[in-house]
């Protein structure tokens, strides 16, 4: 069964068209992502199927309830976690999660009880007695999530639930929220900007480009368009050339570049093929200064989806990529 | 009826330990209301001497319009409160759960009247300290509490109707000053109504500060009229109601904007 569905979402705040025709599934139990740049209608999107925000046109379900029609029931069903925090910051963060967890109709022991484990999981449970007022961005981020969990939902909207975290405390995020999927067999919906986040989290996402999705299909899918990573190596000395030759013979290098002292190589997986890369570089007695491998990011794929530049030789690709959302795009516009 | 009921109490319970975490807070919620008192009390010590004050003494007289006023304040000003909430995203988060709609106003709107009562409490027992005495003993003073609640309230209801269409704190102040003075020198808080001009006297009687500071009056003041408070207590409740209905209808407003 879906726990989501959207078809044909359109919103009109007065001036802008957040949403024109926003449409996805997503399944039971499955970690699915939005992504877009911004002003894309991810958060307005997230909103409207959080009983915030009115649609105009369209039809939206959660948990088998129409947001429209019996937003009760949905709010039943979800947390929530807002792109802006939403915590009471005059009040500590166990006060802000008991609160949050009565209102949500768990009680006494077992609430009590669910407390301490999202704290202890989230990692404030030294700050737990605190003001919120004294919590860092990061620590406030991450009580925004306690608070979308503190009863269990079914299913949970993330919206850029690791903006502001720093890179260890996004990986504890990112291993804790993989953990609640699997272990409450939660759906998840998250917006993000980090095509890396949706990489490790999201089972399947959309790219959402001025109110409508632009492409649907698995990270791995998507990032097959792009050609995969770079590795990206800078060379000691001015042999480029012994470099250049060595490095585009293996076979898992599409192509190689060489720009002055830097040397890029265009492979399926950068994090496998650097090894291979390096050690040929070694056979050839070039001495390696650094080494970086930078994965295709959101900025890329959006491009490639929706830039004016667009190159008729990529159509197919895409199409093929499209090819489970039975595409609808504003890449036509 | 009765998630409404726990809804409110636990809005109010964040509420009022939000408050009481805040030490200045604190001190101002007891400070204020003896600064109205003893300043007034000084200042217009001569008052008394003006008829229409029959034989108590001015501090006596001022005790019940000190406590609706500070009310009346109080009130006026609480829906900063709901700018603060809607501010750091707080009522939004609340929205997307199972909270009750008509708790998250009620809660702030009772949380003022509480508020109001409670520095009415700190009021009476300084001016007791000050001599003055209840006429109608301790259910004059359980009526003033009860006028200062409701005071609270009802303007806790204007003030977060306004909150709720105004969303800015710059225009909640003009707003708040805006009905805040001119209700309160077209009262009998200060001087007697028999001093007043003819015109104000009758504007007056239209007033809602004046309605609490009639009713409180009839405590603390000798020749009670019970007949007067309750129906000024009734007047108070009536407005109350309207005052939440107009704040429910504001906050419709607003979540109908998001
Ligand atoms: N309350 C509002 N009133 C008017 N316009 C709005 C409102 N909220 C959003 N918009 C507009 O709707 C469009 C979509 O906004 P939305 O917040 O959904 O984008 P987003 O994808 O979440 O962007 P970001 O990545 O910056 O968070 C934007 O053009 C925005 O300006
Ligand atoms: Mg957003």
């Amino acid at each position: 069964m879906d726990a989501i569905v959207v078809e044909g979402l359109r919103k009109r705040y007065k001036q802008v068209l957040a949403l024109d025709g926003v449409s996805f599934a997503v399944r039971e139990g499955e970690i699915f992502g939005l992504l877009g740049p911004n002003g894309a209608g991810k958060s307005t999107t997230v909103r409207i199927l959080a009983t915030l925000t009115a649609f105009d046109e369209g039809r939206a379900e959660v948990a088998g309830h129409s947001v429209q029609h019996d937003p009760a029931a949905v709010r039943r069903a979800i947390g929530y976690v807002p792109q802006e925090s939403g915590v009471d910051r005059d009040a500590t963060g166990r006060e802000n999660l008991l609160l949050q967890g009565r209102i949500q109709g768990v009680r006494g022991a077992a609430l009590r009880t669910r407390v301490d484990e999202l704290l202890e999981g989230l990692g404030l449970a030294h700050a737990a007695d605190r003001t919120a007022r004294t919590y860092s961005g990061g620590m406030r981020r991450r009580l925004d999530v306690a608070l979308g969990l503190v009863h269990r939902p079914a299913v949970l909207f993330l919206d850029e639930p690791t903006t502001g975290l720093d890179p260890e405390a996004r990986a504890a995020l990112w291993e804790e929220l993989e953990r609640l999927a699997r272990v409450e067999t939660l759906t998840i919906l998250l917006t993000t900007h980090y095509l890396e986040e949706a990489d490790r989290l999201a089972g399947r996402l959309v790219i959402v480009s001025r109110g409508t999705v632009v492409v649907e299909g698995t990270p791995e899918a998507l990032k097959q368009t792009l050609q995969g990573d770079s590795v990206t190596v800078e060379l000691e000395a001015a042999d480029g050339e012994r470099a250049h030759t060595a490095v585009a013979a293996l076979p898992e290098v599409h192509e190689a570049v060489l720009d002055g002292r830097q040397l890029r190589a265009f492979v399926d997986q950068g994090a496998r093929s650097v090894a291979t890369i390096v050690s040929a570089l070694d056979a050839a007695a070039v001495s390696i200064h650094a080494v970086t491998i930078a994965r295709p990011s959101l900025d890329e794929v959006y491009l490639h989806y929706t830039g004016r530049d667009f190159r008729a030789e990529d159509a197919e690709a895409v199409a093929a990529a499209r090819a489970p959302a039975g595409g609808r795009g504003g890449r036509e516009r | 009826m009765p998630r409404i009921v726990a809804h409110t109490w636990w809005m109010i319970g964040r509420q009022l330990r939000n408050l009481a975490r805040e030490p200045i807070w604190i001190a101002l919620l007891l400070i204020q209301p003896m600064i109205w008192l003893l300043l007034y009390g000084q200042l217009f010590r001569n008052v008394v001497k003006l008829p229409g004050f029959g034989a108590v003494s001015y501090v006596t007289f001022l005790t019940p319009g000190i406590v609706v006023m500070n009310a009346f304040f109080g009130g006026t000003w609480s829906g900063m409160a709901m700018i603060q909430d809607l501010d750091r995203h707080v009522l939004e988060r609340f929205l997307a759960t199972r909270s009750s709609r008509i708790a998250l106003v009620l809660s702030q709107v009772v949380r003022s009247g509480l508020i109001a009562a409670v520095q009415a409490l700190i009021i009476l027992v300084v001016a007791l300290a000050l001599g003055v005495r209840a006429h109608a003993g301790a259910p004059g003073w359980l009526l003033v509490l009860l006028t200062s609640f409701l005071v609270g309230c009802a303007f806790g209801g204007v003030s977060h109707g306004m909150a709720l269409i105004f969303r800015k704190e710059a225009t909640m102040i003009a707003a708040a000053n805006f009905v805040g003075l001119p209700l309160l020198f077209l009262s009998s808080t200060l001087i007697a109504r028999t001093s007043m001009p003819h015109w104000m006297a009758g504007l007056a009687r239209f007033n809602p500060v004046e309605w609490g500071v009639v009713a409180a009056r009839q405590g603390v003041l000798p020749g009670a009229d019970w007949g007067s408070a309750a129906a000024h207590l009734g007047l108070l409740a009536g407005l109350t109601v309207v005052t939440v209905g107009f704040a429910t209808w504001a906050f419709q407003v607003y979540r109908r904007s998001l």
